[in-house]
C-alpha cells in the first residue's frame, strides 16, 4: 500500500546515557515513520528527548538498542565515517545558531558539503550549485558576503541553502527559528514551506506552538515517548519575503 | 585527489585567515632553520680555512716535539725539553730524507721602534726555517750561519709588524728594541695574509733562535724543532729516520715509549679537520634545539587552533566531513607552515651566511646537502608535531563540538 520508501523509519528506539551510577533513558521504545513530502514537528519540553531524537535521525549519535530506516537503509549499526557519509548525502543540517563558518563567504559555506562528498565536485561544478542553491531560499546577489554582513534572516537562509545543496532525502532543522525575531522566523518558515511544497521532507524541532503551526504534522515528545502524533489544524501560510 | 586539493585549499584559507598568528607560529621554523644552514655554512667555511692553511704549510712538513720521559712503566713529566740544538743537527746529517731542519724557540714582546711600540709573539728559527715554511722575505735578507752562531741581535719583521712600526716602508736597517734590547732589522716578510681563528700570520718577529734563547727567554733548550722531507713522497720515509736516530740518540731501548712526538702535516690536518668538526657539529646541535623548539610552537599553536575551531570541526563533522578529512586538514596547516617557515629560513640562512661572508669577512661553505636536510627536517617537525593536534581534532564527537561555545 505504501507509494514510496519512508524517510524515516524508526522501531523501538531507546537510548540510554550512563551518568555515573544514574541510567537516563533518553529516548525510552519509540516508533515513528515519516513519509516522503512530509513537514513534520518534533515537540517536547526540555529534556523531552527531542534533541536525543534530532541526534540519532540526523546520523550524529547511535541508539543503544531499536532500529532506524533511513530511506530504507537501515544506519543504526554503523560507524564514524559511515554516518559520516550518510549526513553528507543525505541529510541537510540547519542548526539553532546557523553555524556558519566565519570569516568564509556565503558561497563558500554554501559549497561546503560538497567538499566532503565521495563523488569529488570540480569547483566549478561546486560553484554553480551553491549559486542555484542561494538563489532557491532567495540570496541571489549576496555571494559574496561574509556571515557577518548578513541579517539573522539571511545568515540562516545562507544555512538552509547548505543543507539543501547535496539534494538530501531528509531536512532536519534544529530550532531554526530559536534566536530569530517573530517576523524573520516567518521570513526562514517561508523558506521551509517551498522547500516542502516542492516535495522535500522537513523534520522540524522546536518548542514553540506558532512555529510547529507551519508544519503539517506534530509529534509531541515526552519523558522520552512519543506522546502525541497529530496532523497540524489550521496550518499557518508564511509570507516569503525579501 | 580532488578531495585532498579541496582539503588543501581550505588548509591554505585557514592559514591566510590569520596571517600574524601563522607568521610568528612559522618564525619558530624559520629560525630554526635559518641557525642551521649559518652554523653549518661558518662551521664548514671555518674547516676549509683551516684545511687550506694547513695545506699551506707544505705538504712534506714535520714537526717534532719534546715528549714526555718515559722511566720504568711511569710516566713522568721532567718539565725539560729531551730536544737539544745536537739532535737538530744530527738529524740534518744523519737523515737521507730530511731536506732542511730549523729549531724553533717560541717567545713574546713589546717591540719598540721610535714612538712606535707593537707586541707580539717574536719567532726563534734557524737558517732552513724560509724553505721548510716556503716564506720569503720581501725586502732585506735572512740571516745565515754566522748570525746564528753568535746569537746575533738582528730581525725579521712580518708584515703587519714592519707597517705598523714604519710606516713609510723603511724598516730595514733600523733599530728596535724587543723587551729592552736593541735588534736591528735585517728584512721584511712577504705577506702571508690573515688566517682562519683571528689569527694574523704576518703579526710576528723572526730572529735567530740562538739570540731569542739567550737573550729573550733566557734558556739553554728549543721548544721543538720543524722539518722538511725532501719531497712529498719521503715523508714517511723522514719520519721513520728522524723517530729511529732520536731514540738512538736518546738511548731508548726497544720497547720503551719515545720521549718526542713527529707530528706530519698530515695528522695536523686531521686533528684540525676533527677539532673544527666537533665544532660545527656542537654549532649544528645548538642550531637543532631552536628548530625543535620551533616544532613545539607549531603543537603549541595548532593545539589551541583545534580547540579554539572545536565549532567550527563540529560544523564540518555534520555536514559529512570524517576523521580522516579533519585530520588532512589540520596536517595540511601544520605542514605548510613548517615548510613555508623552512624555505623562508633557507632563504634567511643563506642571506645570513652571505652577510658573515662579506661583512665579517668569514669563510663559509653552503652546502647543498645541508639546505636539503635543513628542509627535510622542517617538514618532519610539520608532521610529528602537528600530528597530535590534528588526531585530536579528528576524534572530536560532533554533537560535543557543535554545542562548544
Amino acid at each position: 500500500m505504501v507509494a514510496a520508501t519512508a524517510v524515516i523509519r524508526i522501531e523501538d528506539l531507546t537510548r540510554v546515557y550512563q551518568m555515573g551510577e544514574v541510567e537516563v533513558r533518553a529516548l525510552d521504545g519509540i516508533s515513528l515513520s515519516i513519509e516522503p513530502g512530509e513537514f513534520v514537528a518534533v515537540m517536547g519540553p526540555s529534556g523531552s528527548g527531542k534533541s536525543t531524537f534530532m541526534n540519532i535521525v540526523g546520523c550524529l549519535d547511535r541508539p543503544t538498542s531499536g532500529r532506524y530506516f533511513l530511506d530504507g537503509v537501515n544506519v543504526s549499526g554503523l560507524d564514524r565515517d559511515e554516518r559520516a557519509e550518510i549526513r553528507n548525502g543525505k541529510i541537510g543540517f540547519v542548526f539553532q545558531s546557523f553555524n556558519l563558518l566565519a570569516r568564509t563567504s556565503a558561497l563558500e559555506n554554501v559549497e561546503l558539503p560538497l567538499i566532503y562528498s565521495s563523488n569529488g565536485h570540480r569547483s566549478k561544478s561546486r560553484e554553480e550549485q551553491a549559486r542555484r542553491s542561494l538563489e532557491i531560499v532567495g540570496l541571489a546577489g549576496r555571494e559574496e558576503h561574509l556571515p557577518s554582513q548578513l541579517s539573522g534572516g539571511q545568515q540562516q537562509r545562507v544555512a538552509i541553502a547548505r543543507a539543501l545543496i547535496n539534494e538530501p532525502k531528509l531536512m532536519l532543522a534544529d530550532e531554526p527559528t530559536g534566536n530569530l525575531d517573530t517576523k524573520t522566523s516567518e521570513e526562514v518558515m517561508a523558506v521551509f514551506q517551498k522547500l516542502n511544497d516542492s516535495g522535500k521532507t522537513v523534520v522540524l524541532i522546536t518548542h514553540e506552538q506558532d512555529i510547529a503551526q507551519y508544519a503539517k504534522r506534530v509529534v509531541l515528545f515526552r519523558d522520552g515517548k512519543v506522546v502525541e502524533d497529530r496532523p497540524v489544524t489550521s496550518r499557518r501560510t508564511a509570507e516569503a519575503r525579501t | 585527489m580532488l578531495k585532498f586539493l579541496t582539503i588543501l585549499k581550505v588548509g591554505m584559507k585557514a592559514i591566510a585567515r590569520n596571517k600574524l598568528r601563522s607568521a610568528l607560529t612559522a618564525l619558530g621554523i624559520i629560525i630554526g632553520v635559518a641557525c642551521v644552514i649559518a652554523m653549518i655554512a661558518v662551521g664548514g667555511g671555518a674547516q676549509a680555512a683551516v684545511q687550506a692553511q694547513i695545506n699551506s704549510l707544505g705538504s712534506n712538513f714535520l714537526m717534532i716535539f719534546p715528549g714526555i720521559a718515559t722511566q720504568s712503566g711511569a710516566r713522568i713529566f721532567t718539565g725539560q725539553s729531551t730536544i737539544t740544538e745536537d739532535d737538530v743537527a744530527a738529524v740534518k746529517a744523519e737523515c737521507p730524507a730530511v731536506a732542511y731542519v730549523s729549531p724553533a724557540v717560541r717567545s713574546a714582546g713589546q717591540i719598540v721602534a721610535g714612538n712606535g711600540n707593537w707586541g707580539t709573539s717574536v719567532q726563534g728559527v734557524g737558517v732552513d726555517w724560509p724553505f721548510i715554511r716556503s716564506w720569503n722575505v720581501e725586502k732585506g735578507a735572512f740571516f745565515g750561519d754566522s748570525e746564528v752562531r753568535s746569537a746575533a741581535k738582528v730581525a725579521i719583521l712580518g708584515a703587519t709588524v714592519a707597517n705598523s712600526l714604519f710606516p713609510d716602508g723603511n724598516a730595514v736597517d733600523q733599530m728596535i728594541r724587543i723587551k729592552n734590547i736593541p735588534f736591528k732589522v735585517i728584512g721584511v716578510l712577504e705577506s702571508k695574509g690573515g688566517s682562519t681563528m683571528g689569527q694574523d700570520q704576518d703579526d710576528t718577529v723572526i730572529a735567530p733562535y740562538t739570540a731569542v734563547m739567550k737573550l729573550l727567554k733566557r734558556t739553554t733548550k728549543i721548544d721543538m724543532f720543524m722539518a722538511s722531507a725532501t719531497s712529498r713522497d719521503t715523508v714517511d720515509e723522514a719520519q721513520t729516520q728522524i723517530e729511529a736516530l732520536l731514540r738512538q740518540r736518546h738511548r731508548l731501548q726497544a720497547g720503551q715509549d719515545s720521549d718526542f712526538m713527529i707530528r706530519s702535516q698530515q695528522e695536523i690536518a686531521q686533528t684540525a679537520d676533527q677539532t673544527s668538526r666537533q665544532m660545527s657539529a656542537l654549532l649544528a646541535a645548538i642550531a637543532s634545539i631552536s628548530l625543535l623548539v620551533g616544532g613545539i610552537g607549531i603543537m603549541n599553536i595548532m593545539l589551541v587552533s583545534v580547540t579554539e575551531r572545536t565549532r567550527e570541526i563540529g560544523i564540518r563533522m555534520a555536514i559529512g566531513a570524517k576523521g580522516r578529512d579533519i585530520l588532512t586538514q589540520f596536517l595540511i596547516e601544520a605542514l605548510s607552515l613548517s615548510i613555508a617557515g623552512g624555505a623562508i629560513g633557507i632563504a634567511l640562512g643563506i642571506g645570513t651566511s652571505r652577510f658573515l661572508a662579506w661583512k665579517q669577512q668569514w669563510p663559509i661553505v653552503l652546502s647543498p646537502t645541508a639546505v636539503l636536510l635543513a628542509f627535510g627536517f622542517s617538514a618532519a617537525i610539520g608532521v610529528f608535531f602537528g600530528f597530535y593536534p590534528a588526531q585530536k581534532a579528528s576524534r572530536l564527537d560532533p554533537i560535543e563540538a557543535l554545542r562548544y561555545e
